[in-house]
């Protein structure tokens, strides 16, 4: 469906230098209404980041509400391409003055957490594989949730920017405000950590290459 | 290319983020290293069960419609501490309607705004022009397909390097539209990706690029020489749909890549 600027914009345009009220409103309106377009299909995408984030729905109903209210403000400094990682920018900032308030230590950018990364030591040992290692048990969902969660505060923010919000490597890199390379380094530390305590989980003995019932 | 640096760049090639040099480089390796291979695979299941999960929390209605509701008034509703230029806190006409800047500014900015719209409108018509030349250079013999392969593994890959995203490919056999390559094509002068489908003796040509045409979160329609022609943003890509299948039938094509774009999987 096109959008109805066709029919009223020329008509806007030749009222628009005698900044009658009308237009003032019509322009604001139409600023609204372009803003809501282009960032309220992505309102499930910063939720979820928040609440992962966050760890606590309440916290991240307000960030998401935060976040669009200072999307709307910057939006006139907004040039594209892309919404979502620029929504999810913003809300970054809004869960790290949370994290500020909070008082705790665990912002996203402690550099430190990269540390190991330079000298190619792996942070978390892995168990020699073996075929065992091979079979990935069977978890549902909630316990994969839980498991995400769980992560430090960076690798959570690496996997879910990745495997929730499908973000490209550019796209996580811009929006946690580090070079690809960390992206990389940091997705690789999250998936090893994430698959030490999945296989670690006694809960669901099934196997997804083993036979399901 | 050593065990340490294929540990990191296996992962990498799981997300589709290599490079062909690249991952030819890790195949290679991981083609004489079993301990490798056994971490691959084993992280490859784990992002296929990942993928499969529903771990995206839809955000609650009450919160959709509060954000909603705010967005006529932003300034009205902006919390205190947010530093918020005193005119506008100030209770006024003006501020009803949210402005932000005031008086000979903001008729720059509206003669701006509503020019945009206006040139979005031309050049969005200029591009679905040019999206139905492409559709029907495609289908000159040997013109359709760069990359041939039903398997979306090996055209989301093929793309690495050759256009300045990565394109969503997404396999929708089970639902009719045969995925059947990708090709490197050029819309206003920029490269662009074009997966191809087909659905019976139709093809699709299925348009994506970083910036193609002005933004349009709705799916937009046009005919052009009898072509349909579909536009849609989302996920900060643009989407242009081309085939000459009939309207019903184009609009469950894109339908079902919007889904499985949202989803991560067809439905």
């Amino acid at each position: 469906m096109l959008v109805p600027l066709q029919s009223r914009a020329p008509q806007a345009f030749w009222t628009a230098g005698s900044d009658t009220m009308t237009a003032d409103a019509n322009a604001e309106l139409e600023r609204a209404r372009r803003f809501r377009d282009a960032a309220l299909p992505y309102l499930d995408d910063v939720f979820a980041l928040a609440r992962y984030l966050l760890h606590s729905a309440a916290d991240a109903e307000d960030a998401t509400q935060e976040c669009y209210l200072r999307a709307l403000r910057h939006f006139d400094s907004y040039h594209g391409p892309a919404m979502k990682p620029w929504l999810l920018a913003i809300l970054r900032n809004v869960c790290n003055a949370e994290f500020i308030r909070r008082g705790k230590a665990d912002l996203p950018a402690a550099e430190a957490d990269d540390g190991p990364d330079a000298a190619g030591a792996p942070l978390w040992q892995e168990p020699p594989a073996s075929p065992e290692a091979l079979l990935l048990r069977h978890q549902d969902d909630a316990a994969i949730r839980r498991l995400v969660a769980a992560l430090p505060l960076p690798f959570r923010e690496a996997i879910v920017l990745r495997e929730v919000n499908e973000l490209s490597y550019q796209q996580i890199a811009e929006v946690a405000g580090v070079p690809v390379g960390t992206v990389m380094s940091r997705l690789a530390r999250a998936r090893a950590m994430l698959r030490s305590a999945w296989n670690a989980t006694e809960s669901a003995p099934q196997t997804v290459s083993g036979n399901t019932p | 290319m050593n065990c340490a640096e294929c540990e990191t760049l296996i992962h990498a090639l799981i997300d589709g983020e290599l490079d062909a040099g690249h991952a030819r480089d890790v195949e290679m390796h991981l083609a004489t290293c079993p301990g490798c291979t056994a971490k691959f695979e084993a992280f490859r299941a784990m992002r296929e069960a990942m993928a499969g999960a529903r771990l995206k929390d839809k955000a609650p209605a009450a919160l959709r419609s509060r954000i909603e509701a705010a967005l006529p008034l932003p300034a009205a509703q902006a919390p205190a501490e947010i530093a918020v230029p005193r005119q506008l806190r100030a209770p006024s006409r003006r501020m009803f309607f949210g402005g932000f800047a005031a008086g000979a500014a903001l008729s720059g900015a509206i003669a701006a705004t509503v020019m945009l719209g206006v040139f979005d409108n031309d050049r969005n018509q200029t591009i679905a022009d040019e999206v139905v030349s492409a559709h029907i250079r495609s289908l000159q013999p040997g013109h359709l397909m760069d990359v041939e392969t039903s398997d979306q593994h090996t055209v989301k890959p093929w793309f690495d390097g050759k256009v300045d995203v990565a394109p969503p490919v997404i396999d929708l056999t089970a639902e009719g539209f045969t995925l059947i390559g990708g090709r490197l094509d050029y819309i206003d002068g920029e490269p662009v990706a074009a997966v191809v489908y087909k659905r019976r003796k139709h093809i699709i040509n299925l348009f994506v690029a970083q910036r193609l045409g002005a933004a349009h979160a709705n799916v937009t329609d046009r005919t052009v020489q009898g072509y349909n022609v579909r536009h849609w943003s989302a996920g900060g890509l643009d989407f242009w749909a081309v085939s000459d299948l009939d309207p019903t039938e184009l609009d469950e094509f894109v339908r079902k890549i919007s889904a499985a774009l949202r989803g991560g999987g067809p439905s």
